[in-house]
């Protein structure tokens, strides 16, 4: 059967094979992310149940806190799960570099937006209140 | 995995033709490619729910208020299952990397396995969601609206472990919550009155097996959905300062009861939770999330048929796994943001 691995004139995608001794060390990898993984969204759902919303610092920390824990899962993910972390750097920029530009942008504006509404929204109800 | 893309290759030879300058096969390539715009999909989601909270000017749910239910177990469990059900796709994805692992050595028995069980994952995720879904749509035990306006002063926190007691003003369409038990035998009741109602509409043939099916029974329920009081009602059950009432201040917004304003559970005109954005995006949003743990499922049984076959052992390696398993991460990786956001956040 025709081999579809190939990325050189003749020769074949060298990563895709490894010896039982490489094995042994990328299963130990994945063991500890795993481990980690599962830490963080323990750690994650604690945080949930136990911090008040009503404390409004500590909750504001909470949700930057969640959101950074986020980030460092999803980073395991893709570099370890998904492998990009060894694929070649411009693979790895052409797939990341676009959430730095758009998604960031696309946060700010989203946001902005939507505090802008709210603010659109706000005095109606202030104004009626008085109005009673 | 030291190979082809660590080798320091001269730009001109690199872009030069004749290979891959991103030291990747073509399918795998094609992969990215569909992941990353589809990454930008989910992120465009996220961001259209991150917008419509910002906007609302009533409070927002809070996730472990809104799901605390286990199976079997019943309620009082704040975010529990969905982080079994995090963890499960974890797993999953931890299974899936061993099968692509396996895939690396050649070892057919061993992809087998992991793959299986990658797909056992899959399974207990798919099913976890639509148990999920099922909570959420029945409601737990549903709310009407305030007609008019009414001042009570409530207890905060729940019978079993009362805090301080603070005043509400209630108004028009603020909603008041039923006790679980109660929400269920109240909507039962109206079920059944509906029943009784259509019974006496006189569809001719039709209405006589209504009438059969349901004669003593559905007068009876129908007498009882006006003698049903409840003995507690709960304040902002989903959000900040819940509180309960009971006695002569349930009475009162009792009286205040809006005609017609029951509402069980959640769909996509209404819902009990609170803003109807917050339904609608949980449908959707973690609905085409599980429409994509579906398709990997699919896409998993195909690739293990096709394994168990020899087919990737003829042509001589598992990239086909390594590509499926891209996106299979690429699923977790979606969940972990869903998660984050619509349940932590």
């Amino acid at each position: 059967m025709e081999r579809d691995d190939l990325i050189v004139n003749d020769q074949y995608a060298l990563d895709a094979h490894h010896s039982e001794e490489d094995g042994v060390k990328i299963r130990k990898k994945i063991v500890f992310v795993t481990l980690l993984l599962t830490a963080i969204t323990f750690v994650e759902v604690m945080m949930g149940v136990f911090i008040k919303r009503a404390d409004t610092i500590g909750w504001e920390m909470t949700k930057w806190a969640f959101i950074l824990l986020t980030m460092v899962k999803a980073g395991y993910i893709v570099m370890t799960f998904m492998h990009l972390g060894d694929e070649r750097k411009n693979l790895r920029n052409f797939i990341i570099i676009p959430y730095f530009i758009f998604i960031l942008y696309l946060i700010f504006i989203g946001l902005t937006e939507g505090n802008s509404v709210l603010d659109l929204r706000t005095p109606d109800t202030v104004i009626e209140q008085v109005a009673e | 995995m030291a190979g082809a893309a660590e080798k320091d290759i001269p730009k001109k030879e690199l872009w030069g033709g004749g290979r891959s300058p991103f030291g990747v096969t073509y399918g795998k390539m094609m992969m990215w490619y569909f992941l990353v715009s589809d990454a930008l999909t989910f992120g465009g989601l996220l961001i259209a729910y991150g917008v419509s909270r910002h906007e609302v000017i009533f409070p927002w749910p809070i996730g472990e208020q809104v799901f605390e239910g286990m199976p079997v177990l019943g309620s009082g469990y704040p975010l529990m299952y969905v982080a079994l059900m995090t963890f499960i796709l974890i797993v999953s994805s931890v299974t899936m990397v061993l099968a692509v692992e396996a895939g690396h050595r050649n070892h057919k028995p061993g992809v087998v396995r992991w793959l299986g069980w990658t797909i056992v994952g899959g399974f207990f995720f798919l099913g976890s969601q639509a148990w999920e879904w099922s909570h959420f749509i029945h409601g737990s035990g549903g709310a009407f609206k305030v007609a008019g306006e009414v001042t009570v002063t409530a207890t905060l926190g729940s019978p079993s472990s009362p805090g301080e007691t603070m005043t509400f003003t209630l108004k028009d369409d603020d909603m008041v919550f039923f006790d679980g038990d109660f929400g269920h035998e109240y909507e039962h009741a109206m079920h059944a009155g509906d029943h009784a109602d259509e019974g006496h509409d006189a569809h001719g043939h039709e209405a006589h097996g209504h009438e059969a099916e349901g004669e003593g029974h559905g007068e009876d329920a129908h007498v009882s959905l006006e003698n049903l009081k409840p003995e507690i009602l709960i304040l902002n059950k989903y959000t900040e300062n819940k509180a309960f009432v009971q006695g002569a201040e349930l009475e009162k917004i009792w009286k205040h009861k809006g005609e017609d304003t029951e509402v069980f559970g959640a769909n996509l005109s209404e819902n009990e939770y609170g803003p109807q954005q917050y339904a609608n995006f949980f449908f959707f949003v973690t609905g085409f999330h599980g429409f994509h743990v579906f398709s990997g499922v699919l896409i998993n049984i195909i690739v293990f048929l096709m394994v168990i076959k020899g087919v990737f052992e003829k042509r001589g390696h598992y990239e086909m796994v390594e590509k499926i398993g891209l996106y299979w991460h690429f699923v977790d990786l979606v969940w972990v943001f869903v998660f984050t956001f619509f349940y932590l956040v």
